[in-house]
């Protein structure tokens, strides 16, 4: 772990991408193969199976530093990560042994299904081997969330030097459902592809956002339009025995969408379509709440099935008869999706995204003001000559969302966030008023700058009425503007309905509580809303 | 035996009826105890001073023109009905707990403490007593220095890792206290320059007779190219500004309790922190009360909702008690601490 513990230690400490980019390449190259392995393996969000709850965790780390629950809880609260509340809280280590992150991961793997007492004392001895720095990792390898700062592209670009392969090629071979079980690192990373692609998804291509009008891109006949639908990316592909769906979290949901299986006995083999899982009703797609209820459950039943079922907007044909396309032209690419599409039979849950005419700026800008009414969030705007970009290149793909709703409203209470703003207030319930009353109707993290926060933290302090466990009600003076992209009707909540991504656009230190807007005003966005 | 409480608790601060004076009060008041020079706990404005002949020089030079006495460490005074008299807490140099005496009990109010011998700061003595007034700014088990030797020989090493590479480094660090004990623990890799808030209590506390190597201030035309293996011990608030600037490809360290938490580190943006802290530990703190030997416990600032349960677990009859510490320079702050810094 000694090595891995460096790295991190090195990743942590720095900002900056190219003293990232150099630890990692180091690592790369000299750290032990099975370990690259999993250090792949956990860069790319994939952990090992977890033998260990938190609960467990929580109650042996209080145990053996002799301490009450409740207090480890408050810590946790403080601390605002869970692995590192434990390597902090747990005395000191006895003995210091050094062994391998794979053997370490081999060793907890292990303990699945183990008995508790069996688990627990494993677990226990370990801490008490392990430095305090290895410790956090290793209490990481349990809860998982390796957030060491690095993004999928930096740490492929970094196996690129190393290696010495292309980076676009690396990108592909680590998608998918590999696990350092299944692979060697020469497997992964090494010049020639044993396995061939299999039911492995391409990097999926991302746009930027576009600030300000199209204009900037300069003439609008080199660029097409399309819907920016609200559901969920997804790739669909279709190979030698092989049906599968991809989420863009790199997730397989082939079986939450049984809908779909049927499209397996009409696309020809070799095919893979980059497209919008939307909820699909009354010809149109439905509001993306009615996709919320399918997306977690591993089985559908019946009725949700005929409630809400899906439909797949298909946007990019990505491979055609095994020939990947990705470098032809968007525009050729799009002829091909339509020809394949077209010789489908049309009750088919499959259908072209279509492509939206303009002759000018305005012509298109004026389209992207009805998107709402289209149940699209906004407009895509693609360069008819680009190709396939892995991931976000910037330049060829623009996403340009609609402007949010927003709402003044009041903070009610407040709460301190975890992580990177453990200690500050940073969670925030919002209310409107209704009649005398407040009624919270959301919540709020992000679109504060840090010394907002640090500024807000300290009038917290001083505004505090009262305190539950991490919560503190606070006076109701301070009004936020809040954004947000959707709003739908939610029986869970007391205000009856929900926003999609919420955030404070800004604090509106010029308005007073007397001056929010009201839950009529919500009542009717979301009326709107529903059409 | 219905006396009242040899201390109370007042909108203006710790107050003592039966001597009429206030310890650290946060408002004006005509006599003032003070326990050390911080910020918050030696304010401006009250009629009289009283603190330790160490303390006097740095609170003198803060507060400008007071009428104010030096009082030996354990010399005891006679105000009104009680003695009051000044025992070393260990925290910056001149600092002390003050203990309170009526007719067999006693009252000790710690102010900042810690209790591990920094070198500099005259080391923290326990004070047997009744009930204890104690702060809790890191009160919670996961709050746990390291010895003092280890945390300076990594900064020792980090320094000469940047020098090695011709590069400064520059360190936050409180003006007063942290900023000096600093300078006298770490093993030097080059010149040590100052910022001015840094220079000025330097000087003092130098002139005091207290071991702090030569420094220099950072004036125009020291750079990084002119001192390029240099230590330059700034305030925290100075670091990120055009002011740290003039040092190109510095690398900037920060030193406080606070850089335990791994959250609170990354919110700084900064590259390292180092875990050092004025203040008691947990186990500081835990044997600091137990050593007094006490049945109350009073806490004022820091986590003192869970240590209030903590201390009664253990027996105590614990109290919170609202005050306006923790709220200005000093590392006490607990809910904005590692705030963004400004200039």
């Amino acid at each position: 772990m000694k090595a891995f513990a460096t790295l991190f230690a090195a990743l942590d400490g720095t900002t900056k991408t190219t003293a990232k980019l150099a630890a990692l390449t180091q690592y790369f190259q000299t750290a032990p193969e099975p370990d690259r392995l999993w250090t792949i393996a956990l860069l790319s969000g994939r952990r090992p199976k977890r033998s260990v709850t938190a609960t467990e965790l929580r109650e042996w780390a209080a145990e053996a530093a002799g301490l009450p629950l409740w207090l480890f809880e408050d810590s946790y609260a403080i601390v605002g990560d869970l692995a590192e509340t434990i390597a902090l809280i747990l005395p000191p280590a006895s003995g210091t042994t050094d062994r391998s992150l794979t053997d370490t991961i081999a060793t907890l793997m292990a303990l699945t299904g183990r008995p508790p007492e069996t688990r627990k004392a494993a677990i226990l001895a370990l801490w008490d081997e392990l430095p305090a720095d290895q410790r956090f990792l290793f209490n990481k390898l349990i809860t998982g969330g390796f957030r060491m700062g690095v993004s999928q592209g930096l740490m492929t670009r970094a196996l690129a030097t190393a290696t010495g392969q292309d980076e676009a090629t690396l990108a592909h071979r680590l998608m998918g459902d590999w696990s350092p079980q299944t692979t060697s690192f020469e497997a992964l990373t090494g010049g020639t592809d044993h396995d061939g692609p299999g039911s492995r998804p391409y990097p999926f291509a991302l746009a930027a956002q576009l600030e300000g009008g199209p204009e900037s891109l300069g003439d609008p006949a080199d660029w097409r339009a399309e819907w920016k639908w609200d559901g969920i990316r997804g790739q669909l592909i279709h190979r030698a025995g092989i049906f599968a769906l991809w989420s863009r979290g790199e997730e397989l949901v082939t079986d939450r969408f049984p809908e779909f299986a049927p499209l397996a006995d009409f696309l020809p083999q070799g095919t893979v379509i980059d497209a919008e899982v939307v909820a699909w009703g009354a010809d149109r797609p439905q509001p993306f709440a009615a996709l919320q209820g399918r997306i977690n459950r591993k089985t559908v039943p019946k009725k949700l099935l005929a409630q809400s079922p899906a439909r797949l907007l298909a946007y990019d044909l990505l491979e055609e008869n095994g020939q990947d396309l990705r470098a032809q032209p968007y525009d050729t690419r799009r002829a091909r999706l339509a020809a394949l599409l077209a010789s489908l039979p049309p009750d088919l849950p499959l259908a072209i995204s279509p492509t939206l005419p303009f002759a000018s700026w305005a012509d298109i800008t004026a389209t992207r003001a009805t998107a709402r009414a289209e149940m699209a969030e906004g407009l895509m705007l693609k360069r008819g000559s680009s190709p396939y970009h892995v991931g976000r290149k910037r330049g060829d793909w623009w996403k340009w969302k609609l402007d949010p709703w927003s709402i003044d409203a009041v903070m009610i209470y407040a709460q301190s966030g975890h992580g990177r703003r453990a200690n500050l207030f940073t969670d925030f319930t919002f209310a409107v008023r209704d009649g005398n009353d407040l009624v919270p109707f959301t919540k709020a993290y992000s679109g504060l700058t840090d010394a907002e926060f640090a500024e807000i933290t300290r009038w917290v302090g001083k505004h505090t009425l009262e305190r539950f466990g991490p919560v503190r009600r606070v006076v109701p003076d301070l009004v936020f503007e809040i954004a947000f992209e959707g709003i739908q009707p939610s029986p869970r909540h007391k205000s009856g309905l929900a926003l999609r991504f919420p955030r404070m656009a800004r604090w509106r230190r010029d308005k007073g509580v007397d001056e929010i807007d009201t839950i009529e005003t919500l009542r009717a966005l979301l009326n709107a809303a529903q059409g | 035996m219905a006396r009242t409480d040899l201390l109370t608790f007042t909108d203006y601060g710790i107050y003592c009826p039966e001597g009429d004076f206030h310890i650290d009060p946060w408002r004006p008041v005509p006599r003032a105890l003070i326990t050390h020079g911080h910020s918050d706990h030696a304010r401006w404005g009250h009629g009289e001073y009283l603190c330790t002949r160490q303390a006097l020089p740095v609170i003198r030079h803060r507060l400008g023109d007071i009428t104010a006495t030096g009082i030996a460490y354990g010399e005891p005074l006679r105000i009104g009905a009680v003695t009051v008299s000044f025992y070393p807490a260990g925290h910056v140099p001149g600092s002390a707990q003050i203990r309170v005496e009526r007719g067999g009990e006693v009252w000790v109010v710690s102010g900042d403490y810690k209790t591990e011998p920094d070198g500099l700061a005259e080391a923290f003595a326990p004070v047997p007593c009744h009930a204890f007034i104690t702060e809790c700014t890191f009160g919670l088990p996961v709050f746990r220095w390291r010895p003092q030797p280890e945390t300076m020989a990594d900064i020792s090493a980090w320094w000469a890792r940047n020098a090695a590479l011709g590069r400064p480094s520059i360190i936050g660090a409180y003006s007063f206290g942290k900023a000096q004990r600093l300078m006298a623990g770490i093993t030097p890799s080059g010149p040590i320059l100052t910022h001015g808030a840094v220079e000025e209590v330097t000087r003092i506390l130098r002139d005091q007779g207290y071991p702090l190597p030569e420094t220099t201030r950072v004036t125009a035309g020291i750079d990084a190219k002119s001192h390029p293996t240099a230590l330059v011990i700034a305030p925290p608030s100075a670091l990120g500004t055009p002011w740290a600037r003039r040092f190109t490809a510095a690398e900037e360290a920060f030193a406080s309790g606070w850089m335990a938490v791994r959250g609170i580190r990354r919110r700084r943006a900064l590259g390292t922190g180092f875990v050092l802290s004025d203040h008691a530990d947990w186990d500081g703190l835990n044997t600091a009360i137990r050593a007094t030997g006490c049945e109350r416990v009073f806490v004022t600032h820091g986590y003192t909702a869970p240590f209030r349960r903590w201390l009664e677990s253990q027996g105590y009859d614990a109290g919170i008690v609202e005050t306006a510490y923790g709220q200005d320079d000093d590392e006490d702050t607990t809910e904005t601490a590692g705030q963004v810094a400004t200039p």
